[in-house]
């Protein structure tokens, strides 16, 4: 079981969380105004990364909120969380703004 | 019978104390501190298994967890038996029940044996390679055999009459292993204000020094120093010592699994004891001081009873004064064979000869035992071995080969050098390296917040090992942020065993590693491993399958290096290079038991009951589980079955007035100045114009355009929303909402509350609804001018606050009563007896399923899939047209979804209208079609209505809204079902009803 | 015609008979009803909500603040929980309601939506881990900690109130699964 330090709340177990998949990934501004083929990589096209990997963690059974963390895939080890609106420290291959 | 092989008191047992236990049937008697083992080699039993494969005869090969031979079944009532544990580890207690496994009709004649003449017949690969053809012969021939031969041990009759427990534990330092080196390294750890958890999977503490006679740690003998240490760490607050604790696996994060075994030593447990106890301990820092295993030598018939560990036949004579042999011939690699030699010959047995496989040797140990007359044969190994139930003479020759001499025996000892346990490293991810010198891997890189200390690491001198160990606590206790006060020195006189190891087969005639065992549980040869690489295998993780070596359920922890060892040689490559196979938990075997905890009967899983539930139970309601929540599903009275209990409660419903408990729905609060945006923004619906007061029926998509969820939504002031969601989707729902609130538009002032279970809801429907609630309500006028059909209007009910809704689920004149959910058995009471003039009747989920499909009201999740737009379930009149946006609106326009033939919605009439279709049937146009059958759409409800008289069905069916008269065919097992396609609204079309 | 007085039920009432009696030291009570106010919003909001309530809410974290039998739980950034012990939620939400009128901000009345239960005793901590995996010694949740977690296969809000005694927040129908949980768990510890 993982340990997430919640940027609110500080460390806590995996069990209060729920993963929410890959982050900093925004909603278009005007969905209409997109291809079909633009709208499809929005929805459905995610990386799938060995490595650090930035993703978006919800403390359900916590404060609530959602926030970011940068783990690495290959060994778990967590390097940073941080807050919803924040930048990712190490810039990496997959990110995306 | 008495324990003949004891020869004098063990430091573990307690003379004064005779256990009497029973092993298949036969009564023996040990002592207090004995485990199974050690009592039964104190009364010269050594057979005590048959092999897997060939049921060949076979003993003790250890003395602790690793052993492979020795399962036994425990436990006097079938309610209390545990198969395949090891009698090396299971503790004696007065009226223990112990039976062999794997043989019929028993342990001497098994008939299981005569696979061993058949054993030409089963190489590596006989499954893979037999049983390919004819593919008929699998289901008849091969798989019974292979099923009635197949699996160790039986399986107890009877359910678990244990109850065990799991416990969270944190601490700063967590020290797995209490030998030399974890307890050096709590000494130190602890001498400081850091909590220490120290656990050893033995009843005693101790590791390798409860064993050792001829070491001294601080002026005292090995033993007692363990014994002095521990007394010391005991009397320390903030140290926590467990015993018979085995850590067996390594999650992320310094996670580590313990399984504590609290009863299974006791005769008489207390009640409120569980059989174990799970502990999950997250620790700052973890010492792994696990130690190391000893190897056996691979040779020809290398697994007779009366063959085992040199050491650990040390540890029986040491700690539990029993030899497992008078006249001993020892076969080893290295020197702590001739300190295992030494310690027996002390207890009086006979060192017939050490046969080294080494070409010279010298040195301490060596030239003790050759001063105390033991001849010593170099250069030279054991090449066979003779005797069936027990061994009786080994032949030897020089390693070269040439004329063998035999020497009788009733034990012969093995020793390869040791395996360090890098079993827990390796499962954090931590990398390993191969030493050459030691012939094993050794901990290198760490990747969590860990260090391996002592024979875990490769240190073998007990010096050294203290050292390390005192070293790693004070690391770890630094690291965890503490100041470990001033160090202590360990004074250790021990001579040295060196590190000299030996791995692979020592046979060079390869005709006769028939027989030289590696694997000894899984019955895998040397033969066989160099069988599987010849036939092209070279990752040793192809091996390892196609032979089974290392699968048992000791997992290889004798077997994977010399494995590795036989591959490396065969196929040229250096053993790193051949790769080494991943160590997974669980370390040792733990029960089912321990990992389902508390979660058993009735706390498996909480079980949610509405504030009605008690009343519906009384009434002698069925219930039918709705996820975790439990819904009356009908309520049928004296003489009725279901199908008569739900037709009679549509026909009062309809006719008069039924009351349902609609409880389970999800409920969110939605405030704030931005409610109608947000709303806006995540439902199809358009809700600016919607006026507090009214209700409106919302929808709501994932951003792929499929229906997700829906439900009616009250306005209850311009800036608050009653919403309502599915019983399942009442967590989704508000965590998607959370998630947009939060990621997508935070200058929004909306806020959420969920509010499912503020709210007992009451759904009180028929054409005499109002009349029955009437005298009950309290500041709200009821009339239909006053409160139209979707319109909400708080007040009081029985004298507590409502928020009541005027709303249907029938397509009857209803209401849905909100109360405070402490209330809503007591109003829901009160209503029930207004209804008793009318008739009223109580009605569960089955009857509210018919009403709704009557009027053909789609369930989410039974008319949709996941796959359904707003469209395809003809709610595209829900869908704000002229919005700029909101979740799922632009997909709604992808190609693959305005396609005219998608499924749609529609109603079927079967043509016999008593037949009723099957839920989830599918549906074709030409059922005389060749197969595959083209299929056109499914059934997605199907009820008998007894207000129609007849059988309706709801169905997605391609293009449906398109084929309205058009017959279609159901084909099922017993005949093709025909049915036309008609309005999915089947009852009142008009709506005349509801808006009564 | 209104019925007299209807009470109010609590989920954990059949709980209480049905509990074992062994020798545990830590015990099992319910407590008293009270309203129960979720308040969201900005923080000048909750400063005039506190200020209404007479209680001052914790603006740090995981802290909830009491006066007499009123308290105030921290949620979350954005969330408190506002209790009154034995008072009648519509007065309270009533009060409330009306002095945070002009503030950006969400009050919802709660006070049906959970039960509570007293865990008391020298080993109320541990028998709280056999389903709660948070450290729970007093150096990592001291007194005056509050915050959702849970607790095997229920969520709650947890909060210790004196050192040996914590109060745990449950949504009714988890609150029986909640009780024997920690029934047995106190029972087998």
């Amino acid at each position: 079981m993982l340990l997430i330090n919640c940027p609110y709340c500080g460390s806590r177990p995996e069990a209060e969380f729920a993963n929410g998949g890959q982050a900093h990934i925004a909603r278009p501004a005007d969905p209409m105004s997109l291809t079909d083929d633009e709208w499809a990589a929005y929805l459905y096209m995610r990386d799938n990364i060995k490595g650090l990997h930035h993703e978006r963690w919800r403390h359900a059974n916590g404060c609530g909120r959602f926030f970011n963390a940068s783990r690495d895939t290959t060994t778990d080890v967590i390097k940073r969380t941080y807050r919803m609106g924040e930048r990712p420290e190490a810039e990496h291959q997959g990110a995306k703004p | 019978m008495t324990d003949t092989y004891r020869v004098r008191r063990g430091d573990s047992v307690e003379n004064c104390n005779a256990v009497h236990f029973t092993f298949d049937g036969k009564s023996y008697q040990g002592l207090a501190g004995d485990t199974l083992a050690s009592a039964l080699i104190a009364n010269g039993v050594h057979l005590v298994g048959r092999s897997f494969k060939y049921h060949r005869p076979r003993g003790f090969v250890s003395a602790g967890s690793e052993e492979p031979n020795a399962l036994v079944g425990v436990g006097a009532t079938q309610s209390r038996y545990t198969p395949n544990l090891l009698a090396t580890q299971v503790e004696i207690y007065d009226g223990l029940v112990a039976e062999s496994q794997n043989r019929w009709p028993s342990l001497e004649t098994d008939a299981g044996f005569l696979n061993e003449y058949f054993s030409a017949f089963l190489p590596a690969g006989f499954y893979y390679k037999t049983f390919m053809w004819p593919r008929t012969a699998w289901k008849k021939l091969y798989e019974p055999v292979i099923r009635r031969m197949a699996g160790l041990g039986r399986a107890p009759a009877e359910p678990d009459a244990d109850r065990y427990t799991q416990v969270f534990a944190h601490c700063d330092v967590l020290i797995v292993g209490a030998g030399p080196a974890g307890l050096a390294a709590a000494l130190e750890a602890s001498n400081s204000d850091a909590t220490v958890i120290l656990c050893d999977e033995q009843a005693e503490m101790g590791g390798s020094l409860l064993s050792d006679r001829s070491a001294s740690i601080d002026g005292m003998q090995a033993a007692e120093w363990a014994r002095a240490a521990l007394d010391e760490l005991r009397k320390r607050s903030n140290v926590k010592l467990m015993s018979r604790t085995t850590a067996f696996g390594w999650y992320p994060h310094n996670f580590v699994g313990l399984n504590e075994r609290v009863t299974d030593h006791l005769s008489n447990p207390a009640a409120n004891q569980p059989r174990e106890r799970l502990w999950q301990v997250r620790a700052k820092e973890v010492v792994l001081a696990a130690g190391a295993i000893e190897r056996p030598l691979v040779f020809t018939d290398n697994d007779r009873p009366g063959i085992m560990l040199a050491n650990a036949a040390r540890t029986y004579v040491n700690r539990y004064g029993v030899v497992p042999g008078k006249q001993v011939v020892v076969f080893t690699a290295c020197d702590s064979a001739y300190r295992a030699a030494l310690d027996l010959k002390a207890a009086g047995a006979k060192i017939q000869v050490i046969v080294d496989l080494r070409k010279s040797v010298s040195g301490h140990w060596v030239d003790k035992a050759r001063a105390e007359g033991i001849k010593v044969r170099s250069g030279s190994i054991v090449r066979g071995t003779s005797g069936r139930l027990r061994v009786k003479s080994a032949q030897i020759s020089n390693a070269q080969g040439g004329d063998a001499e035999t020497v009788a025996c009733d034990l012969i000892l093995m020793s390869a050098g040791f395996t360090p346990s890098v079993h827990l490293f390796s499962q954090s991810r931590g990398k390993l390296s191969y030493s050459e010198e030691l012939r094993a891997y050794v901990p290198g890189e760490s990747v969590e917040r860990e260090r391996s200390v002592g024979a875990c690491k490769g240190l073998f001198a007990l010096e050294g090992v203290i050292e390390s160990g005192a070293r790693g606590g004070r690391d770890a206790a630094t690291k965890a942020g503490f100041s470990p006060r001033g160090e202590r020195s360990y004074t250790v006189s021990a001579q040295s065993v060196g590190a000299d190891a030996f791995i692979g087969s020592v046979m060079t005639d390869h005709q006769a590693e028939k027989r030289a065992w590696v694997d000894f549980q899984n019955d895998v040869t040397a033969k066989d491993v160099r069988l599987a690489t010849r036939e092209g295998f070279r990752s040793i993780e192809h091996v390892k399958r196609y032979t089974t070596t290392g699968m048992a359920t000791d997992q290889g922890k004798l077997s994977n290096m010399n494995a590795l060892g036989v591959v490396s040689k065969q196929i040229d490559v250096a053993v790193p290079k051949v790769g080494l196979t991943t160590f997974r938990p669980p370390y040792t075997p733990t029960t089912f038991g321990s990992f389902a905890g508390q979660s058993r009967g009735d706390l498996f899983d909480p079980v949610r009951k509405t504030s009605i539930h008690s009343w519906a139970e009384s009434q002698g309601a069925q219930f039918e589980d709705v996820g975790v929540w439990k819904r009356a599903w009908y309520f049928p009275q004296v003489g009725e079955d279901m199908h008569a209990a739900v037709a009679r409660e549509c026909k009062v419903t309809r006719e008069s007035v039924g009351i349902f408990d609609a409880s389970t729905l999800g409920k969110i609060e939605i405030v704030g100045k931005d409610a109608a945006e947000f709303m806006n923004r995540m439902y199809t619906n358009a809700w600016t114009k919607l006026e507090p007061g009214r209700l409106r029926y919302g929808v709501m998509l994932r951003e792929d355009g499929f229906i997700m969820d829906d439900g009616v939504v009250g306005r209850m002031a311009t800036d608050r929303f009653h919403v309502t969601t599915t019983t399942g989707g009442a967590a989704r729902v508000l965590s998607m909402m959370e998630d947009y609130l939060q990621t997508e538009w935070p200058d929004l002032e909306v806020w959420l509350t969920s509010t499912t279970e503020q709210w007992s809801v009451i759904a009180l429907q028929g054409p005499n609804a109002r009349k029955v609630l009437e005298p009950l309500v309290e500041g709200i006028d009821l009339s239909a001018d006053a409160m139209p059909h979707m319109s909400v209007r708080e007040g009081r009910i029985c004298g507590v606050p409502t928020r009541l809704f005027r709303v249907s689920f029938t397509g009857e004149l209803g209401f849905e009563v909100n109360v405070p959910a402490g209330y809503g058995r007591a109003v829901w009471e009160a209503i029930f007896a207004a209804g008793k003039p009318y008739g009223i009747t109580p009605y569960g989920t089955e009857t509210m399923h018919v009403l709704r499909a009557e009027k053909g009201y789609i369930i989410v999740g039974q008319e949709t899939d996941g796959t359904v737009t707003p469209d395809d379930a003809g709610l595209g009149w829900a869908v704000g047209k002229a919005k700029r946006d909101f979740v799922g609106k632009r997909s709604l326009s992808r190609p693959a979804l305005v396609r005219e033939d998608r499924k749609q919605l529609v109603g079927l009439l079967t043509t016999d209208p008593k037949v009723v279709l099957e839920e989830g049937a599918q549906i074709v146009l030409d059922p005389t079609h060749p197969i595959p059958v083209p299929m056109i759409g499914h059934v997605t409800s199907a009820y008998w209505s007894a207000t129609l008289n007849r059988s309706i069905a709801l169905a997605l069916v391609r293009g449906g809204r398109s084929r309205m008269g058009e017959e279609l065919s159901i084909p099922m097992p017993d005949g093709v079902i025909k049915a036309k396609v008609v309005d999915s609204i089947l009852f009142d079309p008009k709506g005349e009803r509801l808006n009564a | 015609m209104l019925s007299p007085a209807i009470m109010r039920s609590n989920a954990l009432s059949p709980m209480q008979s049905s509990s074992t009696t062994a020798a545990s030291t830590t015990t099992l009570s319910i407590l008293p009803d009270a309203a129960k106010l979720v308040f969201r919003g900005k923080t000048e909001a909750i400063e005039a909500a506190g200020a209404h309530f007479g209680v001052k809410p914790s603006l740090e974290a995981c802290r909830f603040a009491a006066v007499g039998g009123r308290s105030v739980h921290w949620l979350g950034p954005d969330e408190w929980l506002f209790q009154a012990v034995n008072e009648d939620p519509i007065e309270v939400f009533g009060g409330m309601s009306a002095a945070l009128q002009a503030q950006a901000c969400s009050l919802v009345d709660v006070s049906h939506r959970s039960d509570g239960i007293a865990v008391a005793g020298p080993t109320a901590a541990l028998v709280l881990n056999h389903g709660c995996p948070l450290d729970l010694s007093l150096k990592a949740f001291p007194v005056g900690m509050c915050t959702r977690t849970v607790l095997g296969k229920a969520s709650l809000l947890l909060s210790r109130s004196e050192e040996q005694v914590f109060h745990v927040d449950v949504w009714r129908s988890f609150a029986p699964y909640v009780w024997q949980f920690l029934d047995e768990a106190r029972n087998l510890s």
